[in-house]
């Protein structure tokens, strides 16, 4: 094994494998990754129930945004009325719920915004999106500068799962993995599954890709185009929702202006890495968020040998470029799928086209 | 002549109309902050009165005025690397990239040179800048040339990857020594600095004369024809021997050259590249372009209306105690009522443009297409 680790180049491959699987199986990073996934798997879910049905989205950055704060606004606001001690299941409150529903509305109220433009008014669906994102940004800064929140509604607690599941071998990180965390990161994985198999088992799911690939055809058996995109972008709102609820509710328990950071744009990219499918973004969403986290377990505890010794170099004489080379690493990444050059990503065909039911095309 | 104007005419009126009612909108919000201020009353002349001190912030003095021409420098820039765009039927949302690779540029060359003649420097700087956003303008264009990735997304994700490569540079490398935080060398004898007392540059000239330049390059060059015919329709621009590819690549690298330029003008009037350099000015040139209709002149008027709004917006905090960033929402709801032009139409009972609204609704259309020829 060790023989393996000092053949030139290779070994260095070899040495940063054993080392990745190390930090996984022993270095408890892994419910940090889904943390960090949730609001870009959310959001990239939002994309799909969009980009599926022909509507192109790039406002999810404040949509998120919007409901981040509205969200934690309202649980302020309830928390206020009715303080209560944190419950025995996740920490919740009445607060901390009322403040989810709340984020779930405003993103559902963004998002109405959104199919109003792009599908009744058939406005151009980026500029919609542009829209979206400029009052989001606007608003919420402008709002939190008029009224400005005192204390905090608290957040989710994350589960504590048994210590003798998290801690057998192998696979015990796994279970850590998904159940050592806050509910809202925990019901992505619901979200992603049920939504995988809906949009590609059921009725619903053919009607949506249907609708999303060529409408005309669509519309021809009877499906009525205009109310299941509304529909669709709805429903998107709610995981756009969810993953500003999360941002607020769940990971900080306080907004700032401007919080969500470009994560509704790795959402996108995470959507289009996964090649518009739920499952494909969820693993888009844990790549670029795991090699984010590996930055960081590389920077704390540096792998042993030569390969310890070379990113050791590189972090401490260029500490900046080594952390952006991490953050940016999703959106290179993501230009070379869309791009082609492995394993080319496309966009469903109807993606970005408003639909007329008299038009000629 | 009188048909001719009667024809502009036309095309403003949603543009203004627009502006009209996001003040509206707006005057809400700012009701509300008086509703939460430290008297906490309902006091429905705050609007009237806000207003007021953003035109005597931006209007009022010679100062302000020329703040104002200052402020919309960059936006015209920006503008036009958005509007441009239009006219090929490209959406180009990197200039925020291009514009930071552009400033970033200018910055170091500036530094490099800061002890030349201030007439080399500056021109070497600006060479450089307006070549470094060509080349941030020149990618996505030959993506979406040769391998059909669509230039709104891999514009986002460059945005966001230049900005943070730049940060890195300056951080890492590029820092100069002795100053609190990460930023380049003094650009010296390359800075734009203000002529004759009043904060006006070289810039503003620049900036100015891109107006008339880009308006003869899109209507009086076969260039801009070519440029024209394929936003309009590439497959007929195809069949009768232009070459898409060709354009969308020329005309991104364009693109990029304006936001570059206006990256520069920010820079060199700066006088050093500072590693956070958080700017709103390449999202601006979204509702610039947008505002102006693509057109030269209509940009002008749009970007000294926002540069006005950006210039007025501080007097208007410290007199009526409403924060700068209403500002950011009237410009989201301008463009709201822009793109939603039929409600407007609807609502004022006007009748349907010639032109203009067609060329906007074009865009998205080819976001799964792939370019050929």
């Amino acid at each position: 094994m060790d023989a393996l680790f000092h053949i030139p180049i290779l070994g260095f491959v070899f040495q940063f494998l054993a080392y990745v699987i190390d930090v996984i199986v022993n270095g408890h990073i892994d419910p940090i990754i889904l943390g960090l996934a949730t609001p870009i798997a959310l959001g990239a879910l939002c994309g799909v129930m969009n980009e599926r049905s022909g509507v192109v989205n790039i406002g999810i950055e404040g949509m998120m945004l919007f409901a981040a704060y509205f969200g934690f606004m309202t649980a302020l606001a309830v928390s206020n009325v009715l303080p209560a001690e944190p419950g025995p299941v996740f920490g919740a409150t009445p607060a901390l719920v009322v403040g989810v529903v709340a984020a779930i509305a405003a993103g559902v109220v963004m998002s109405l915004l959104h199919a109003w433009l792009s599908i009744h008014v058939r406005a151009d669906q980026i500029i919609s999106g542009t829209i979206i994102n400029i009052i989001a940004l606007g608003l919420t800064s402008y709002l939190n500068r008029l009224i400005k929140p005192f204390g905090s509604a608290g957040t989710f607690q994350s589960f504590r799962p048994p210590a003798e599941l998290v801690n057998l071998p192998v696979v015990g990180w796994v279970f850590e993995m998904f159940l050592a965390v806050g509910p809202i990161a925990m019901s992505v994985i619901v979200f992603v599954i049920v939504l995988q198999i809906l949009l590609f088992r059921s009725r619903w799911g053919l009607r949506t890709r249907a609708v999303g690939e060529h409408p005309k055809a669509a519309d021809t058996v009877g499906i009525n185009v205009i109310r299941l995109r509304t529909r669709n972008v709805l429903i998107g709102g709610i995981f756009a929702g969810l993953a500003g609820a999360y941002l607020t509710l769940e990971a900080t328990g306080s907004f700032q202006n401007g919080m969500t950071a470009g994560r509704g744009f790795i959402a996108l990219a995470a959507m289009i890495f996964g090649r518009w499918t739920p499952l494909g973004a969820f693993g888009g969403a844990l790549l670029f968020m795991g090699s984010q986290a590996f930055g960081v377990a590389i920077r704390l505890a540096p792998p042993p040998g030569d390969l310890g010794t070379f990113l050791t170099g590189i972090q401490q004489g260029y500490p900046s470029l080594y952390n952006n080379f991490f953050l940016g690493l999703p959106y290179l990444l993501t230009i070379i799928v869309l791009a082609g050059v492995v394993g080319r990503s496309i966009p469903p065909a109807a993606d970005g086209r408003p639909y007329e039911k008299e038009s000629a095309t | 002549m009188i048909s001719r104007l009667r024809g502009y005419a036309s095309l403003a009126v949603v543009p203004a109309l627009s502006i009209f009612l996001a003040l509206v909108v707006a005057s809400f919000l700012i009701i509300l902050s008086g509703l939460t201020g430290p008297e906490g009353s309902l006091d429905l002349t705050l609007p009237f009165v806000a207003y007021a001190s953003l035109i005597k912030g931006a209007f009022g003095s010679v100062t302000g005025m020329a703040n104002m021409i200052v402020a919309a420098t960059p936006l015209i820039l920006t503008g036009l690397s958005v509007g441009v765009g239009l006219k090929a039927g490209l959406f180009n949302i990197g200039a925020t990239g291009q514009l930071l690779l552009g400033g970033f540029t200018a910055g170091l060359i500036g530094a490099l040179m800061a002890g030349a003649p201030p007439l080399p420097a500056v021109l070497a700087a600006v060479v450089g800048g307006i070549l470094a956003g060509a080349l941030a303008g020149f990618i996505p264009g030959f993506l979406k040339a040769f391998t059909g990735a669509h230039e709104v997304v891999t514009t986002i994700m460059l945005n966001a990857l230049i900005q943070l490569m730049i940060s890195g540079l300056v951080n890492d490398i590029f820092r100069a020594p002795g100053f609190s935080f990460a930023r380049t060398s003094p650009v010296g004898n390359a800075e734009l600095g203000g002529i004759g007392g009043t904060p006006l540059h070289f810039g503003v000239l620049i900036a100015f004369a891109c107006v008339p330049f880009s308006y003869w390059l899109l209507w009086r060059t076969t260039l801009g024809f070519e440029i024209r015919a394929v936003g309009a329709n590439p497959t007929a621009a195809r069949y009768s021997g232009m070459s898409p590819r060709r354009m969308i690549i020329l005309t991104m690298s364009l693109c990029g050259a304006f936001a570059g330029l206006a990256g520069t003008v920010e820079i060199l009037r700066l006088g050093y590249y500072p590693a956070v350099f958080g700017t709103s000015i390449g999202f601006d040139g979204i509702t610039v372009a947008l505002l102006g209709r693509g057109n030269p002149f209509g940009i002008l008027l749009a970007a000294l209306l926002l540069g006005a709004m950006r210039a007025g917006a501080p007097l208007m905090q410290i007199q009526a105690g409403i924060p700068v960033e209403i500002i950011d929402v009237i410009q989201g709801v301008i463009l709201l009522f822009l793109a939603a032009e039929i409600v407007v139409r609807r609502l004022f009972h006007l009748r349907a443009a010639r032109t203009g609204a067609g060329e906007l609704q074009t865009i998205t259309r080819s976001y799964s297409e792939r370019v050929t020829g």
